[in-house]
């Protein structure tokens, strides 16, 4: 997610290849798994304590003991302008960009010019707020969709006040989708020597359905080795070191939470004349688990 | 390819009788009503007809352009093969049917039609879709020019509204005219309706999307046109189709000023500027009809001359000539658009856009050889431009009664700007002059000289003789 992801759907075959060996073992979790119902129960994840849930039940701005923001075009950040991707949006803290509202939270990416960009939108992270090494992490969500749109919920590894950079710190994205894939979803992790576009990866999508018409849930569960990877009640991947080429960086900490919506970028492409706006992410509740019962 | 016309009158006429019953006894259902138990297969043609199916080709097409082939096929044992005449063909100038279920099917529980279709060589297929069941096609749902490749790709139709269709007969139709004038061939297999869930997002359109101010005049009925639904499908393409006005609620900002009813009709009741809107399944649809109405119109004079001695091209006075069209969209220079419409049972052509049009009457065309004279009554419902130059064209197709050929006569007669007034009807009449004029088949209105005129209205086409 954050930096320079080229070429990524090139890499997704690389990835199926590389998790070759693996799908035996998906398979068989698959198995297991597919035969719940698709209620929010879920049975794909065995970490049951509950660290921090957000319901988004009080109306108005996110709960600011959970929520920051990062602000702008990113032009002041080491990243750069366009989020080192790109990105054509301009992030506020804007009622506009961002609310709670009806329980759920909306982030509204607008087309209007906005200080210098052309669309507005807004990026939440619990950094400095809500950080933890381990655990489930998982959101229930609707996604937007049309050319150009890119949601995403995903953790960054804290940079020990700038002494860490990326992709060393780690990043695992839960969550990443382009609007003009209405069906397909794909859960990456970003480290060293497997960043960007060499980061690993892998696809999950609906047979019948599609992820802008109802709410789904986007998860992991990650423990010391691995990290899991699950849509609603089906688990469709697995990372464990053995995956990467480069460190490991997962078995430190802590993480946090990110919850953006991009709009055009490297990944997605522009928006196009048929991109309706505005689009809106909606996040039914983010729930953090700690990692026990294990 | 292009220009092919459906003789459907019959059908709407009868049609609007039974509709406007419907309109005026609308009553809301009772709790205990329970509707009637249809067939819910979604499968049309598999390898074979899916039961109760039967195949009507459009009276004018070719009607041998359907066959079963066990040869080229997507998947199973045979294939819907489709052969499309070339330009001139004496069985027929294009391949359309439908076929239908006489009995009805339940469709509520799907989402798209499906079919997989290649060609015999790239092509545009002009129209094809479901809900043409010759009974009036009451959720009629089209594609419109679907690219066909030589290779099999699958075409999804979308479906406006299920929910509408309780009980549908029109499984599939098609039409299809020929490619750059020459026929081929086209496969269509494994055609159903499914429930996909992939596709979502719709968004309804009116009026094409646009907001459009129309002028027009109490007492006038006009129809909300250019009804489309579009939805995102599975691979995030956007897919549109022509979606019948049945599956529209539509509304009026103003009933006692204009009303709409539940097939798009407007009526204009008394002045003022309403608004129509519609929606489709709770989604409010683009665009909108704002009917701007000016008073009262002013008909044009009743013809008073004895039928006898009367060949009316359009006329409520009289019994009309089969008439071809009025307007026949000749590409690829004509911008001229039609709006008919009706004030109290008169009917009026509205030409909008206008560099030139013709009225055509081929079938047969019209023996004027004992008549002198033509009548025409104009209506220019805005400023007549200074400099309008306009001018009426009357051909004769000679003896092989078509266009071209080498043997069309014309004769020309070019009108003073001087005779206009606006908003007043203007009676046109003038000699033939032609020395062959038993087969006249077009009249063609122009702007000439750069004239500017924009739109008028014409009423009482008719030859005569004193």
């Amino acid at each position: 997610m954050k930096t320079k992801i080229f070429k990524q759907h090139i890499i997704y075959r690389k990835v199926n290849l590389v998790f070759g060996i693996l799908g035996l073992t998906v398979l068989v979790l698959l198995t297991v798994f597919t035969s719940c119902s698709t209620d929010e129960t879920q049975t794909v994840a065995r970490f049951t304590e509950l660290a921090m849930a957000d319901e988004f039940d009080v109306e108005g701005a996110p709960n600011p003991a959970i929520w920051g923001y990062n602000i702008g075009d990113g032009s002041d950040t080491p990243a750069g302008s366009g989020w080192g991707n790109g990105e054509l949006q301009y992030y506020t803290n804007r009622t506009e960009n961002v609310k709670v509202e009806n329980g759920v939270l909306i982030i509204s990416a607008r087309k209007e010019s906005f200080n210098g960009s052309s669309y507005t939108s807004a990026r939440l992270l619990t950094k400095g707020k809500l950080e933890q090494t381990y655990g489930r992490f998982e959101a229930r969500m609707r996604l937007p969709y049309g050319q150009g749109i890119w949601p995403a919920f995903w953790l960054l590894g804290d940079d020990s006040n700038g002494t860490e950079v990326w992709p060393q710190i780690g990043e695992i994205d839960i969550m990443e989708y382009v609007g003009d894939e209405p069906t397909r979803m794909f859960g990456t992790v970003h480290g060293p020597l497997y960043s960007g576009g060499e980061s690993i990866s892998k696809a999950y999508e609906l047979n019948n359905d599609r992820f802008d018409t109802g709410f789904h849930i986007f998860g992991i569960e990650w423990g010391p080795d691995y990290i899991n990877y699950y849509v609603d009640d089906v688990l469709y991947n697995q990372i464990t070191p053995d995956d990467v080429p480069g460190e490991w960086v997962f078995n430190r900490g802590p993480f946090y939470i990110i919850i953006n919506l991009a709009v055009g970028g490297s990944l997605p492409g522009p928006p196009n004349d048929e991109t309706v706006f505005p689009q809106n992410l909606l996040v039914d509740y983010v729930r953090v688990y700690k990692r026990s019962n294990n | 390819m292009k220009n092919i016309k459906f003789i459907y009158l019959k059908i709407t006429l009868l049609f609007g009788l039974i509709f406007t019953m419907t309109v005026s006894c609308e009553r809301d259902l009772s709790e205990d009503v329970e509707f009637g138990k249809f067939g819910t297969s979604g499968e049309v043609f598999i390898d074979g007809f899916s039961g109760g199916l039967s195949y009507d080709p459009f009276g004018d097409s070719k009607l041998d352009a359907f066959s079963v082939d066990s040869e080229v096929k997507y998947s199973g044992s045979a294939s819907m093969r489709f052969d499309v005449p070339s330009f001139g063909d004496p069985l027929g100038a294009y391949a359309g049917a439908t076929f239908r279920d006489a009995s009805g099917r339940n469709l509520t529980g799907y989402d798209a039609l499906t079919f997989w279709v290649k060609a015999s060589q790239a092509a545009i297929l002009n129209e094809v879709g479901f809900g043409n069941d010759f009974e009036g096609n009451k959720y009629l749902t089209t594609l419109n020019n679907v690219p066909l490749t030589t290779y099999w790709q699958k075409i999804i139709i979308p479906i406006p509204y299920a929910s509408k269709l309780h009980q549908e007969k029109g499984m599939f139709w098609y039409a299809e005219g020929p490619e750059n004038g020459f026929g081929y061939t086209f496969w269509i297999d494994d055609l159903k309706f499914e429930k996909l869930g992939t596709i979502g997002q719709p968004k309804p359109a009116i009026v094409n999307g646009e907001d459009l101010i129309q002028d027009t005049y109490t007492g006038v009925n006009l129809k909300v046109t250019g009804l489309t639904q579009t939805f995102n499908l599975g691979s995030g393409l956007n897919q549109t189709v022509s979606a019948a006005p049945s599956y529209f609620d539509f509304a009026s900002s103003d009933p006692s000023l204009a009303s709409v009813n539940e097939f798009g009709d407007i009526e204009i009741i008394n002045d003022g500027a309403p608004v129509i809107t519609a929606s489709l399944a709770g989604v409010e649809a683009a665009g909108s009809l704002t009917v701007n109405s000016l008073g009262d119109f002013q008909l044009a004079p009743v013809p008073t001359r004895a039928p006898d001695n009367v060949t009316s091209i359009f006329s409520d006075s009289y019994t009309n000539s089969p008439v071809d069209f009025f307007n026949g969209f000749w590409e690829p220079y004509q911008t001229t658009l039609s709006a008919d419409f009706q004030v109290e049972g008169n009917n009026i052509l509205n030409y909008t856009n206008f560099n030139f049009v013709g009225n055509q009457f081929s079938n047969p065309t019209i023996d004027a050889s004992q008549k002198s004279n033509v009548h025409i009554d104009m209506f220019i419902p805005s400023e007549v431009p200074s400099n309008m130059d306009f001018l009426i064209t009357i051909v004769d197709f000679g003896i092989d009664q078509a266009q071209g050929g080498g043997d069309d006569t014309r004769e020309q007669i070019f009108f003073d700007k001087s005779i206009w007034v606006s908003n007043t009807w203007i009676t046109l009449e003038f000699p033939i002059t032609l020395s062959s004029r038993n087969s006249i088949g077009q009249i063609i209105y122009e702007n000439i000289n750069f004239s500017s005129l924009g739109s008028f209205y014409l009423d009482n086409i008719y030859f005569y003789s004193e």
